[in-house]
């Protein structure tokens, strides 16, 4: 059996007295408690740099070209239920757009996180979804192009951010209403509470 | 010849999801699609692995009534371990599972094996009844996730086949009590022809 005769057989089984319990509960939550902090050690950095690589790519795919460093340059502003987080985007020392990551806590399951790109006339180049955890084939379709899609080039100006349902120019995805209206309270968001490239 | 026994029991006859009908909460929160089935499944079989092969080294020391807080501890940092890593390494896959990962902590399967096996056989015993019972699960999460795919989203592993939705019932919870229910009664089928 070599190695596998591990096993401590020949020990008769610990008595259930209140040493010995301690004493073994210590032990254990010790000894993995170590094990842990060995992990976490060896696991922090590829977590962070994961973390990292997953917003850039999603500020990436929201605003035109950039250069500069978005998250260095990063600003947040504090509202009554979350934070907004603003990614400036520039080109050689050019602001070219603003990649905005806002939330909503009013979607059919809850909170909803979205990367949203303007450009320069606060005109929306495009939106990516962080985070969501809608039905699956319902609610989730706000990540496809068909739905998200349609606010790309468009300003609220001349685009009413709500859903035709509400008197607005947003084609709701069908039998996902409440998700729908969720993205348009997301968006609506960043124009209630920024200015071109920062804070209002 | 006995390992070989410890080994396979896990994929029909002692079917942890199938058979024995433990773990229905990751079953059917995690097998919308195959790949999420496998990589819950896989996860699963990690720890099991990883907390038979302890449990059974360690169960003489550990005094019988504070058995069940020292199990949970040594389960408990397994499945750390695998969310760390699974963090740190298959980010993709952590974005679709992140949430189910800390559940394996109260899935029965793990405790269940090491209560009802590895506490009694030996290191090698239980490092195979981990194993198969782990790849059985994994196996059920995949057939089941898989079916669950094709029907309610038309792809299969990803790649999708026909244009447009599926029967979207199977994507939601209904559905997968459904398909669960004829899986298990084609493993009864399957199981009284063995016999």
């Amino acid at each position: 059996m070599g190695v596998w005769g591990l096993k401590i057989k020949n020990m008769a089984q610990k008595e259930s007295n209140f040493t010995n319990m301690v004493l073994t509960l210590m032990v254990i939550s010790l000894v993995s408690a170590s094990a842990l902090a060995f992990i976490n050690k060896v696991t922090k950095e590829p977590i962070a740099k994961s973390v990292m690589a997953k917003k850039v790519e999603a500020i990436k795919q929201v605003v035109p070209e950039f250069n500069n460093d978005p998250i260095a340059e990063m600003q947040t502003i504090e509202l009554a239920d979350g934070k907004l987080e603003i990614y400036p985007a520039k080109k050689d020392g050019k602001l070219v757009g603003t990649a905005v990551k806002t939330f909503t806590d009013k979607g059919f399951s809850g909170h909803i996180e979205l990367m949203i790109g303007l450009d320069t006339a606060k005109s929306i180049v495009n939106i990516s979804v962080l985070q969501q955890k809608e039905t699956p084939g319902l609610g989730t379709k706000m990540a496809e192009p068909l739905f998200k899609n349609q606010f790309n080039g468009k300003n609220p100006s001349s685009f009413k951010l709500k859903v035709k349902k509400d008197g607005g120019d947003v084609d709701a995805i069908t039998a996902a209403t409440i998700s729908s209206r969720a993205f348009c309270d997301a968006i609506q968001k960043v124009y209630d509470n920024i200015q071109e490239g920062g804070k209002k | 010849m006995n390992q070989m026994k410890n080994f396979t029991k896990g994929f029909i006859r002692e079917n942890p999801i199938l058979v024995l009908i433990l773990g229905t909460c990751p079953t059917l929160a995690t097998t919308s699609s195959g790949i999420n089935g496998l990589g819950m499944g896989l996860a699963t079989t990690f720890v099991l692995i990883g907390s038979n092969v302890v449990i059974s080294m360690i169960s003489n020391l550990i005094p019988s009534k504070v058995r069940i807080p020292a199990y949970v501890v040594v389960i408990a940092t397994f499945v750390t371990i695998v969310d760390l890593l699974m963090q740190a390494y298959t980010p993709a896959l952590y974005d679709q599972l992140g949430i189910f990962i800390p559940l394996i902590v109260v899935n029965c399967i793990v405790l269940g094996r090491a209560e009802a096996f590895a506490n009694k056989n030996s290191v090698l015993s239980s490092f195979f009844d981990g194993f198969g019972m782990g790849l059985g699960f994994a196996m059920a999460l995949l057939i089941l996730g898989t079916i669950r795919e094709v029907l309610g989203n038309g792809s299969i592993l990803g790649h999708k086949f026909i244009e447009g939705d599926g029967i979207l019932v199977f994507i939601l919870a209904p559905g997968a009590f459904i398909a669960l229910g004829f899986l298990i009664a084609i493993v009864n089928r399957i199981k009284a022809k063995m016999n």
